[in-house]
């Protein structure tokens, strides 16, 4: 490897050809501050527009500061990372950046978490000069039913355009117009809704400002529980288990099932359920209906659709919708596990109770922003009444918590209610890429075979490469796998089967990096992917620690069919646990 | 950027993806097929973009992007006679923001608009290297040199009918 010699800091230095002067003073653990230069190493994201000049740096022999996120190390460089200059070019930066910001830093969303205000309180900014001059930007607001934006708080950084183009190939944004109308949005500047958005969340969780915020449906949360005509009941989705607790300052990667669960009873919900019961669920008709292919395409049924394709993660449901119209049928029937579970609790749980499906309300807690598009789809809905309510985020709950002045880390850690709380392993790695699918295979390999699996993990299906494949031997059967996760490659795999050219049986999709743990709504990572991995890692640790690790082993889940449902696939399950998919492709313009 | 509604003709749409073609659907050749196509049609409506983005094969946000970034590119027709009003520094110093000011009022258009009727457009221009007359406004190809905004008025009769 070719690599240059260089001076930082009065400190010799050697490093590969090509590295950026951020990327070497990083390693020898000199931290110049970046604003709109982001770098999700493990998913292969880097955004790099140059565009803010936060972190310049003085180079020797050079008359004009350079900024280091974006110059490469030259062989002699001579680099100062600090001098009285650069801090005050710095400072300079920031103040016209801030000089046509909104200052209402004490109401907004993002306040406490925004990239742009600790920026400004780590470089010391203690006026603005010149702001009583500035034009302030009076973009129109966009509300959709999932993410707000609010480019007048647009700084310009682009890292939502990388996320949306690159990384997920959706293409919903762009930057458009130039100068001072300059803003990030869809064509025409259209609402986001009307754009071939997913509502994957990505791009706000990568938005260093509050220019890109979900909707926040907390207060009808709060509204709801002090309303007595009401049972109020709750389900936490698997990934956020993993990540509520980085809201608390805890270690990445800190599994915090027990308090939440002791959290949520405190705020008031009268049950307290687990969106895991139902993905138990969903792999009881998921698994089913990938037998029952594959049952009838090894017996030289030409109609049955292979691959099958996972449902369960919404953003990738519009996805399909927009950009693989031909394909509708190819995906799994079954609905997402927070539907199923709503749909499960207004019906077998509201008869348990003795009560009608709008005395309760059911609030869903997720680590993404699509399944609030999601729970307000007319299909889930029984006369206007939806099966889901409020589908509220991790960063949300941690709001919730603190507004009820919890101390979360003294909590001692209490269980989910029954009967809708029970969950095994398989339910949990939901959460991470390859969840999905390799909680599939517990079930239909036992049920499929009829023999006892010897070894639960399937260690092959996990991992955060984008793409991954896997041939699972079912007793001399072999079962071709496909997993991704961002939706740029799911792109690719599935133009993959629409050719003809890949060959599998069951692929997963999730639309999110690192899957569901990386999801819109958990708590922001500010850039740094290693929290994606500890939270990965979490989430392999809880289910190893689970008693039942395979779905059709969960006695709810079986009490639940017995009870209820049948068998699975039955008429009433497929009435309650299954939806069908619409051509959602956006040619406003174009009849 | 505002816009109007137009429904293509299937030749228009024929058109738009011949003028692709020959940039050999190259998504790299984005500008050049805008530049082509809005010759061909006067300005890049919407649907225009739209066509051009699904024969590239890239997002229309993408095509949008493009074309609210480059000043010669126009999502609105031009008017049958289109008014330039030159705001090069010359003519900016001699007052040319109060005869566009005055085009503004009486037509009742911002910049970059037509009046409903389709007969004037409005828009801005930089330095046309007729200083010495500044402030300078074009209307088709003829020139008006040392305009006043009470001359508007003038020049706009000349296109009465
Ligand atoms: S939510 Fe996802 S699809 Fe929608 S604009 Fe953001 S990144 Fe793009
Ligand atoms: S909306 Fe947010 S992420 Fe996108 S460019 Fe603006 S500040 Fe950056
Ligand atoms: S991967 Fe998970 S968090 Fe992301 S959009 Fe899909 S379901 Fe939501
Ligand atoms: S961080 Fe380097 S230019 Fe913005």
């Amino acid at each position: 490897m070719e690599t240059v010699k260089l001076t930082i800091d009065n400190k010799q230095i050697e490093v590969p050809k090509g590295t950026t002067i951020y990327k070497a003073a990083k390693g020898m653990g000199i931290d110049i501050p970046v604003l709109c230069y982001m770098d999700l190493h493990d998913l292969g994201v880097e955004n790099k527009p140059a565009g803010c000049r936060i972190c310049v740096v003085e180079v020797e022999g050079r008359r004009n500061l350079a900024p280091s996120c974006s110059t490469a190390c030259m062989e002699g460089m001579v680099v100062k990372t600090h001098t009285p200059r650069v801090i005050n070019a710095r400072r300079t930066v920031m103040e016209l950046i801030l000089s046509d910001h909104p200052k209402d830093c004490l109401t907004c969303p993002k306040s406490g978490h925004c990239d742009l205000q600790d920026m400004a309180v780590r470089l010391g900014i203690r006026n603005i000069p010149g702001q009583e001059y500035a034009e302030m930007s009076t973009y129109k607001k966009d509300f959709s039913p999932a993410i707000i934006r609010d480019v007048d708080k647009c700084i310009m950084c682009r890292r939502c355009e990388t996320m949306c183009n690159q990384v997920q190939t959706v293409g919903a944004l762009s930057a458009v117009n130039r100068g001072f109308t300059a803003v990030v949005a869809p064509a025409f500047e259209q609402d986001l809704e009307k754009s071939p958005c997913t509502f994957c969340g990505q791009c706000v969780a990568v938005c260093p400002t509050g220019a890109l915020t979900e909707v926040d449906h907390t207060a009808k949360v709060i509204r709801a529980i002090a309303d007595p005509t009401k049972t109020v009941l709750v389900q936490t989705a698997p990934a956020v288990r993993a990540a509520l607790g980085e809201e608390f300052g805890m270690k990445p990667g800190t599994l915090v099932t027990g308090k939440m669960a002791a959290a949520l009873r405190k705020i008031g919900f009268d049950y307290v359920f687990d969106t895991d019961f139902a993905a138990d669920l969903t792999i009881m008709e998921e698994g089913t209906e990938l037998l029952d292919r594959l049952t009838r395409h090894l017996n030289g049924d030409k109609s049955v659709k292979l691959p099958i394709l996972t449902s369960c993660c919404p953003a990738w449901v519009n996805f399909f919708e927009h950009s693989f119209t031909d394909m509708l049928d190819v995906p799994s029937s079954a609905k997402s596990p927070q539907q199923m579970f709503g749909s499960i609790a207004k019906s077998y749980f509201a008869d348990k109770l003795g009560k009608k499906r709008d005395e309760l309300v059911v609030v869903s807690v997720m680590p993404c922003l699509a399944k609030k598009y999601e729970c307000q789809r007319d299909e889930f809905k029984v006369d206007g009444n939806p099966d889901v309510d409020y589908s509220i985020s991790t960063r949300e709950l941690a709001h919730l918590i603190k507004e009820f002045n919890i101390n979360f880390a003294e909590l001692p850690d209490e269980d989910f209610d029954r009967p809708l709380g029970e969950s095994t392993g398989a339910a949990v790695i939901f959460g991470a890429t390859g969840g999905v699918i390799e909680a599939a295979v517990r079930t239909a390999y036992e049920v499929q075979t009829g023999k006892k699996l010897e070894k639960i993990d399937f260690t092959e299906l996990r991992g955060m490469e984008g793409i991954r494949t896997a041939t699972i031997d079912f007793n001399g059967l072999p079962i071709n796998i496909g997993i991704a996760h961002g939706l740029g490659n799911a792109r690719k795999l599935l133009e993959q089967v629409r050719s003809g050219k890949a060959n599998f049986h069951a692929i997963e999709v999730m639309a999110c990096p690192g899957g569901c743990i990386g999801g819109g709504g958990q708590p922001l990572h500010h850039g740094d992917s290693s929290i994606i991995k500890a939270r990965m890692e979490a989430i392999y640790r809880e289910d190893a620690g689970k008693e039942i690790r395979k779905s059709h082993e969960n006695p709810y889940i079986q009490q639940l069919y017995e009870e209820f449902l049948g068998k699975p696939m039955s008429e009433t399950a497929h009435h309650l646990l299954h939806t069908h998919y619409f051509n959602r492709k956006k040619d406003v313009y174009i009849k | 950027m505002s816009h109007v509604k137009v429904e293509l003709k299937p030749e228009q749409v024929t058109k738009i993806k011949e003028i692709c073609k020959s940039f050999n659907n190259n998504p790299g050749e984005l500008i050049n097929v805008l530049h082509q196509t809005q010759g061909a049609f006067g300005y890049l409506p919407a649907e225009v973009q739209e066509v051009v983005a699904a024969e590239l094969g890239i997002p229309v946000a993408k095509v949008y992007g493009v074309v609210t970034f480059y000043s010669f590119f126009t999502m609105l027709p031009k008017g049958k006679h289109p008014i330039s009003v030159c705001t090069g520094t010359a003519c900016y110093v001699r007052g040319a923001e109060k005869v566009l000011d005055e085009f503004k009022r009486i037509l009742e258009v911002k910049v970059g608009e037509s009046t409903p009727d389709g007969k004037f457009s409005l828009n801005c221009l930089r330095c046309v290297g007729a200083c010495g007359l500044a402030p300078v406004v074009l209307v088709g190809d003829k020139v008006y040199g040392r305009v006043s905004p009470d001359g508007v008025k003038d020049i706009l009769n000349e296109y009465a009918d």
